[in-house]
């Protein structure tokens, strides 16, 4: 370590010779150093499982936990997927009740802190190196991590701390300190602990870094290329306005552009296929044939199943525990009924949204195809090879542009808002496991702040490569202490859940619109 | 029996002119009970940060302690200066659907509010709180020029 510094400061001392050699050698500095003191946590997040060559055990650790969550709840993701919509729309809020947050607002208020570049950027990896194939497993995975979302944002609200001015927190962190409390079991406070360390650090990988790395690189792809920190200054300045500076104005006109926005992509997706009607049925026939077979892929079906699985978790965050965080101010006098809301999430996020730009790659024709075999036609990077060689949000880029030549200049501005409005939402979670480490006051709250912002600037400096390696692991950390905490805890989300049901069945619980 | 009339007033000069006319019907009928409604107008559909929803009750209160301190205290101590039985009502929501609701709760006879305060291009695509409230209240409406 110690070593890499010292080389690292050399080679800074050396560089200064000139403005452009010292822009580029920051670059590669931010990025050598990045990558040596990462490296060894993404290597244990990323583990294989053992007699498998690459299936990461975090994300087999939270599709078997999304399974387990699906079975103890009896497929609740399904059976009440019609009551879900109706207490989003209302149904059931008590009209005295009015004024307060609604499951529609939390709903939307934790949609657009998950929809964002997993969806445009995640897609087209997960689909780029497993081919149509990846979307099944991906579809699989959003299906189940409903039911983790149910769990997790039933406890967020069950254990928020409702503070004597009127405002609330919520969260992994307080259910598994009091939750665990509650059961007399020990080890709660630990987990949160654990949880609070792993948000901040997702925080500022997920949530932060790999957001403003691919918002340059999206202005770049429209504007020509230039330093990533200039790019990292202006996003870490309005930022900085918006967090520390109060100016609420600017979140607000994200949250109401970022609806906007997103309907307006699943409206050219819909477009596109409307268009390619012919070939959707055919689309669905790559995606089914190649979940079993890979159709070409590298590491046929298992390839296909780890690139949908993992694109998956990282879209909807399923298990994560981020979301607990969002959906805990509603008002409620049930913390049920938030769970159903949230089961919403991963649907709306991954089954359709996700669907919709796998679609949309599959048809456009970008991914090559072998006119002999009818196999993909693999590049030596082990990726499908594509048309013009894309890869990642480029990707999903030149298969809209291939449809509607304008919309590239759309998806820009839209990767650029979503990117963000998530790390303004990011940087509340972030925020919110700070001060429950370090205690709730305003120069903690600063420390916070000035550091999130910091990494704005190291986030689009830094190349992909070790920027989204640290943002899975620190992101996917987050569900080691969330999901042992929700296996201990389900079954009071049982109890809650049977007591809500009967209640419902009796009659007991009434809707107030007719 | 008595009548209960819900008057609908927005803080501005034209929704006195309703408090007035409900004052004197007041009057007329003799016993009478005035509602003094004020809608803060509201969405649960709106979009808002994670912030503005940890802070939201605590703003919602806040909300609902200045319209009653600076709109309905006033308006209900006036009224009940002059001698008119008064009671003030605080809700959230959409303007013509709160009043209306407020009539069924407490089984009003009618609802007086004036003529709108809006105007410009919201009014044209949404149309007024009154224009909207005339057309689906469930009590006779009188609207005061």
């Amino acid at each position: 370590m110690k070593n890499i510094l010292k080389t690292s400061l050399i080679a800074g001392v050396f560089s200064a010779v000139s403005g452009t050699a010292l822009a580029e050698s920051l670059d590669a500095q931010v990025n050598a150093v990045f990558a040596s003191i990462t490296s060894p946590f993404v290597d244990f997040m990323f583990a294989p499982v053992p007699f498998t060559e690459n299936f990461p055990w975090i994300v087999m650790w939270l599709v078997v936990a999304a399974a387990v969550f699906t079975l103890y709840f009896g497929f609740v993701q399904f059976r009440f997927f019609k009551h879900a919509i109706s207490l989003v729309k209302g149904d059931y809020s008590d009209p005295n009740d009015a004024g307060e947050v609604s499951h529609f607002q939390a709903l939307a208020t934790a949609l657009s802190g998950t929809v964002g570049l997993g969806n445009i950027a995640g897609v087209a990896v997960a689909v780029g190196i497993g081919g149509p194939g990846a979307t099944f497993w991906m579809i699989i995975a959003g299906l189940m991590g409903m039911a983790a979302k149910f769990t997790e944002c039933t406890l967020g609200v069950k254990y928020r701390n409702e503070y004597d001015d009127g405002t609330v927190s919520g969260g992994p962190m307080y259910y598994l300190s009091k939750g665990f409390k509650e059961l007399g079991l020990p080890g709660g406070k630990f987990l949160a602990i654990l949880f609070s360390v792993f948000c901040i650090l997702g925080a500022l990988g997920g949530g932060n870094m790999f957001q403003a790395n691919q918002a340059h690189a999206q202005i770049v792809g429209v504007v020509g290329d230039f330093p990533g920190w200039i790019t990292g200054i202006v996003f870490a300045a309005i930022v900085f306005i918006v967090i520390v500076g109060g100016v609420k104005s600017i979140a607000r006109v994200t949250e109401k552009v970022v609806p906007f926005m997103g309907v307006m992509y699943v409206g050219a997706a819909l477009i596109i296929l409307a268009v390619n009607y012919d070939q959707i049925a055919w689309a669905f026939g790559q995606i089914f044939g190649g979940a079993f077979t890979g159709l070409g892929v590298a590491g046929g079906f298992v390839g296909a199943l780890i690139q949908g699985f993992k694109r998956a978790a990282f879209s909807n965050e399923a298990g994560i525990g981020s979301a607990a965080i969002a959906h805990s101010a509603v008002k409620t006098k049930e913390p049920i009924t938030e769970g159903f809301v949230s089961l919403l999430e991963p649907f709306i996020d991954t089954v359709v949204i996700c669907t919709m730009t796998a679609l949309v790659i599959t048809i456009s024709g970008q991914l090559m195809v072998d006119p002999e075999t009818g196999l993909y036609m693999v590049n030596e990077a082990g990726k499908i090879a594509t048309i013009g060689n894309t890869s990642g949000v480029s990707l999903t880029s030149a298969a809209f542009g291939s449809a509607i030549s304008w919309f590239p200049f759309v998806l820009a501005i839209a990767v650029v808002l979503f990117a963000f409005s998530t790390m303004i939402s990011w940087s509340y979670y972030g925020l919110k496991a700070w001060t429950y480490l370090f205690g709730e006051g305003k120069r903690t709250e600063l420390v916070f702040k000035a550091i999130f912002c910091l990494f704005i600037i190291v986030g689009a400096s830094a190349s992909l490569g070790p920027v989204i390696d640290f943002s899975d692991a620190a992101l996917f950390a987050m569900a080691i202490p969330n999901v042992i905490g929700l296996y201990f805890l389900m079954k009071v989300v049982k109890a809650e859940f049977n007591s809500y049901v009967s209640r419902l069945e009796s009659g007991e619980i009434k809707k107030f619109k007719a | 029996m008595t009548v209960k009339l819900v008057v609908g007033i927005d803080g501005h000069e034209t929704g006195s002119r309703a408090l007035d006319y409900g004052k004197r019907m007041a009057g007329l009928i003799g016993d009478c009970e005035l509602l003094v409604a004020y809608i803060i107008e509201w969405s649960p559909y709106s979009f808002q940060t994670q912030e503005e929803n940890a802070e939201r009750h605590k703003r919602r209160e806040e909300e609902i302690a200045t319209a009653k301190e600076r709109i309905i205290d006033p308006a209900v101590k006036a009224l009940v200066d002059a001698g008119v039985k008064a009671r003030g009502i605080v809700r959230h929501g959409n303007v013509a659907d709160a009043l209306d609701a407020i009539c069924v709760a407490e089984k009003a006879d009618q609802i007086i509010v004036s003529r709108s305060s809006e105007g410009g291009i919201a009014k044209r695509i949404f149309g007024s709180s009154t224009a909207n409230l005339v057309m689906g209240a469930s009590v006779p409406v009188t609207v005061v020029g």
